[in-house]
């Protein structure tokens, strides 16, 4: 069901290389039909970047112009009330986490590089990937999808998810059944599986560490972003 | 003539006779006591009637009356014995796989069979197998299937099931051809249809061969589906070549024409679809029935097997695949069963599915190599034997690493290359294609021995070299293997959230991808199949999380439960104010970092003293505890009476038989009417003694309300007990009705260790009070039952690792403090 990409004729994009340079000026945004020369043009300039994957130039074509479709301001840049138009996400428990992770801090606007760089998360690890020696990690990394499903939860971004923050998820995620109190002790004690250093919370460390046996790489990835 | 050769091998096998000969000069005369002593008193009795002439009967032997059955039934016996023997050596199991030892015990029983006999009476009929050896096999592995793990993989499994065996026949019937043609085989009587034909039934992977050889193996789980589930679903199209290339053969090569080939086609869809359409509507019935039957407990498991293999038989009924039929009837039954049947229920279901499948297991391997034994099936021709097995092998391989090309480019994490070898090589044979290719015409295909010798030959050489050689091999190749994961609340809730997680980025990405589509099935399933197959009571109670949470919490009550047992503190099941106390205490705790929890938490933890840092350990233990039993107060607090009712000593009353068919109770009074009758008498003689001594009598407390039939002279150790449990437990005992002098009195204070010094072995163990717990609920209680502190950090998070260092200093300082001098603990706790 998923849209396969023709995996030989791909233009080589740099996906990475977008989500360095995530502070240069925004190319202009293409037209609305987007030919493939005018996508690819503000990404084909960092060609020449060493490590990398490939993702397939109809995949950017068609996120862009996903981008340009849930864009009605037709700014160039997303809002949040752009994400909250899609239906499904209203249905969806974590819909306003996730929305809110594709916003930096203290920023409402989002554009096609910071879209690709939040989606970027999600792509598959591939071998030839892990060979590779890398300036920086990926964003697919490991690291970075652990970091990703973390940043849902840490709202305050003290890099710790505090008994008050995982209850928030919780409440989200459960069903109107279970009590305050039920869930609470649901929270304590989740706290206490991960809680290495007894601050009754969990920081990013005892995340990773407790999450150590999770496929997260397999977990945390679509195929169609390849 | 069967139950010859029966008794014949019981009787070699049991007492190692040999001379048996005897019995075969007259092997048609078929009444026959099976008396192991007189084995050639033939006449002695014809089943009934024959020897009602003279009056009434004392003692009529009737084996014809029973002989069917009976035969059944030593079968069965003979191979659960089998089994015991080989898995009595775990050395061996773990080199060769149980299914090829069964094998091996076959040829071995058979080879005694044919030596008593001279004939091959047993063999693996087709009627037996199919009918009541398979489908409880294919229910099991249906019930017990991963779901989101099958249907995740469902593309590829399809994929292999379906191009893979269609690939395998044809490309092994055409070059058997093929080399038949080049004259590899000399001179055989086949045709290019009828090496379709034998393709067809040769082509598929066996479920139960797979099963058995993985399931010792623990290749990682994508692996194991791919494979289990290719070996599961192919049988849909195995029934479909097999019917359509057996109609071939008898329509003769001249008439078939395209519109036949058409037809053929279309039957496979039909049959396939419809075999799996026909167990979901079973598996439905099941769902929808075990709604309603909570007044019928007994009886509930019943209709799961009853059902399951009623879509079994409706689809042989309909010729529609059966193993899919009651592969999907186990699949789609599961979620609602489980949640809708009694719990007990529900592992007695689990209990006899296991049971049910591995005997049937044992039996079709055991009688895969009785069948071996038998000369007329044994047409040996090189070529086509030889050339068969090494086309299996080899067509297996292409046609798996040809598909895995494929899907991978599809696939989100690819089969990996290692993966995709020992999938070829778990490309096992077995019964299914056995019980085929004895399915065959005699009278249109010629050579039907040689093909189920063949046959034969090909499940021996997978099942047996390939199994024994699965083992080493996936080491050799560091095939990943499964992981053994423990059941944590954080891992569950964060799948949940990469589930959700994943199916945003779909929406937002504006993709129709694998996680959105489970996400509307999922969202149909809530709102449409949950409703109508589920009770409402369970449906409103289930939450995953919390169902993890609530098993953690019974995992913990257990051990905690069996420490307490273990070492005779069981006190907080009684009495509640500890919880209370417990909980209340850290909600203070709490309460007052909650503010800013992150700043002031550790500041706060270092800031306590060592005693609090080590209350508060148990205290989350504690506490857990206690919100389990709020959450699920009613559960617990049956839990709590039955507890109590199971120890307490049943009156005489009870103690009648009591039989019921519709109630399930294991009848202890023996032992309690021994443990009574031996306290009885130890106190005796221990008052014996004690007057003897020169003990004073010990004090009468006057005020207890329960009466106390057992012991008169018990209340003084009562009473000391208990203080010393104050002393080191420091909780309060309410509900035990204590004497006034029972605590405070401090006359009773001295003679506490004294007499603990004294104290024979046999009293050691001697304690009741007038609850008068049996002796089951103290066993191994020690005479100073040590601190609950000690108890409470079972659950061992790595935190409390250094807790247990630290509550047991002060547990040991404890016991040197007493007697009781109430602790600050015991302070903090009131």
């Amino acid at each position: 069901l998923a849209k396969s990409c023709p995996g030989q004729e791909t233009v080589t994009l740099y996906l990475r290389g977008v989500a360095l340079r995530g502070r240069r000026p925004r190319p202009a945004p293409p037209s609305t039909s987007p030919p493939p020369a005018s996508t690819s043009h503000p990404i084909k300039q960092e060609d020449n970047l060493t490590e990398t994957r490939l993702v397939s130039h109809s995949q950017i074509t068609r996120l862009y112009s996903r981008f340009t479709s849930l864009d009605k301001g037709e700014n160039g840049t997303l809002s949040r009330e752009d994400f909250q138009r899609i239906p499904e996400l209203a249905i969806n428990p974590l819909g306003d986490r996730i929305i809110n992770a594709f916003f930096p801090e203290g920023e409402d606007q989002v554009n096609f590089r910071g879209f690709m760089r939040i989606l970027a998360h999600f792509r598959p690890i591939e071998d030839n990937e892990k060979k590779s020696v890398a300036v920086s990690e990926p964003l697919n990394s490991r690291t970075n999808k652990l970091l990703f499903a973390f940043r849902l939860y840490d709202l305050d971004r003290d890099d710790k998810i505090s008994r008050e923050e995982l209850l928030q998820v919780l409440r989200m995620m459960v069903g109107v059944n279970i009590s305050d109190d039920q869930l609470g002790s649901i929270a304590d004690r989740t706290i206490q599986e991960a809680d290495t250093n007894g601050d009754n919370s969990i920081s990013f460390n005892e995340f990773i560490k407790v999450l150590e046996k999770v496929d997260v790489e397999q977990k945390m990835s679509i195929r169609f972003l390849h | 003539q069967g139950f010859f050769t029966l008794v014949n091998s019981l009787v070699t096998v049991s007492c190692g006779a040999v001379d048996r000969d005897v019995q075969q000069t007259r092997p048609d005369s078929r009444p026959e006591p099976p008396s192991e002593s007189t084995p050639n008193q033939s006449h002695a009795d014809h089943g009934h009637g024959s020897s009602a002439v003279g009056g009434i009967p004392v003692v009529t032997f009737k084996w014809h009356h029973v002989e069917t059955p009976y035969q059944v039934a030593l079968w069965i016996l003979v191979a659960g014995l089998a089994k015991l023997v080989i898995e009595a050596n775990h050395h061996v199991t773990n080199v060769i796989p149980e299914s090829a030892l069964l094998i091996c015990f076959g040829f071995i029983l058979g080879g005694i069979i044919w030596g008593a006999d001279k004939v091959q009476t047993f063999k693996l009929n087709p009627t037996v197998f199919f009918f009541y050896l398979l489908p409880q096999i294919i229910l099991d592995t249906g019930y017990s299937m991963p779901n989101k793990l099958f249907f995740g993989n469902m593309g590829a499994i399809l994929v292999y099931a379906v191009i893979g065996t269609c690939w395998n026949a044809a490309s092994l019937g055409l070059s058997l051809w093929g080399c038949h043609q080049g004259g590899a085989m000399g001179d055989l009587d086949i045709g290019l249809l009828q090496y379709l034909l034998f393709g067809s039934l040769i082509a598929a992977v066996d479920p139960v061969a797979v099963i058995a050889v993985f399931e010792q193996v623990h290749v990682n789980e994508v692996l194991f589906i791919l494979v289990f589930g290719e070996s599961l679903l192919n049988d849909g199209v195995t029934v479909v070549l097999f019917n359509v290339f057996d109609a071939f053969v008898s329509l003769g090569g001249a008439r078939i024409n395209a519109v036949e080939i058409i037809k053929g086609i279309i039957s496979f869809f039909v049959v396939a679809f419809g075999g799996s359409l026909l167990g979901l509507v079973f598996g439905l019935l099941i769902s929808l029935l075990t709604k309603v039957t909570q007044k019928v407990k007994i009886i509930e498991p019943a209709f799961v097997f009853v059902l399951g293999y009623l879509s079994y038989l409706t689809a042989e009924m309909l010729s529609l695949s059966s193993i899919l039929s009651i592969t999907f009837c186990g699949v789609s039954c599961q979620k609602y069963i489980n949640a809708n049947m009694a719990e007990s229920s529900v592992s007695t279901v689990r209990y006899v599915m296991k049971v049910f499948a591995n005997g049937s297991e044992t039996i079709i391997f055991v009688f895969l190599g009785i069948s071996a034994i038998d000369t007329e099936i044994w047409v040996w021709n090189t070529g086509f034997i030889l050339l068969t097995l090494f086309f299996i092998f080899v067509y297996r391989i292409i046609g798996v690493f040809f598909l895995t090309w494929i899907l991978n480019r599809y696939r989100l994490v690819p089969v990996e290359f290692i993966d995709q070898v020992i999938m070829s090589y778990g490309g096992l044979r077995g019964a299914v294609a056995y019980g085929l290719a004895t399915l065959l015409n005699e009278s249109k295909i010629k050579e039907k021995n040689l093909m189920i010798c063949t046959t034969l030959l090909v499940v021996y050489f997978t099942v047996i070299l390939q199994g024994i050689t699965m083992k080493p091999l996936v080491n050799w190749l560091k095939v990943k293997k499964a992981a053994v994961s423990e059941l944590t609340l954080i891992e569950k809730l964060q799948s949940k959230v990469f589930d959700h997680m994943l199916v945003a980025i779909e929406d937002i990405s504006g993709q129709i991808g694998h996680n959105y589509m489970r996400d509307k099935w999922n969202q149909f399933e809530e709102r449409w199949m949950t409703r109508i197959l589920m009770k409402k009571s369970v449906r409103k109670s289930r939450d995953c999380v919390f169902k993890v949470f609530h098993q953690l919490n019974l995992k913990d009550a257990m051990s905690y439960v069996a420490e307490g047992e273990r070492r005779g503190s069981l006190e907080f099941v009684r009495n509640e104010s500890a919880f209370i106390d417990f909980k209340k205490k850290f909600v203070d705790d709490c309460s007052g970092a909650m503010p800013d929890i992150t700043a002031c938490m550790s500041d706060d933890y270092s800031a306590m003293s060592s005693m609090s840092r080590i209350d508060q350990v148990p205290s989350v233990s504690l506490e857990m505890h206690e919100q389990n039993m709020k959450g699920v107060r009613e559960t617990e607090d049956i839990n709590t009476h039955h507890l109590l009712q199971q120890h307490l000593y049943k009156g005489r009353k009870q103690h009648r038989h009591r039989y019921s068919r519709s109630h399930f109770n294991v009848n202890k009074d023996e032992n309690e009417v021994q443990e009574i009758f031996q306290r009885t008498m130890r106190n005796r003689l221990e008052s014996f003694k004690s007057a003897k001594m020169g003990v004073s009598p010990p004090k009468k407390i006057s005020k207890h309300t329960k009466k106390d039939q057992q012991q008169k002279n018990g209340k003084r150790y009562f009473s000391e007990r208990i203080k010393s449990m104050i002393g080191n437990v420091c909780i309060p005992l309410t509900p035990f009705p204590l004497g006034p002098a029972g605590i405070e009195n401090p006359a009773y204070i001295p003679d506490l260790d004294p007499m603990a010094a004294e104290i024979p072995p046999w009293l050691a163990e001697y304690d009741a009070g007038p609850v008068a717990p049996s002796q089951r609920a103290q066993l191994r209680l020690p005479w100073t039952p040590s601190d609950l502190g000690r108890l409470a950090p079972l659950r061992i998070s790595t935190r409390s690792n250094d807790s247990f260092a630290q509550a047991d200093a002060p547990a040991a300082q404890q016991k040197d403090d007493e007697p009781p001098t109430p602790s600050k603990r015991d302070g903090r706790n009131m």
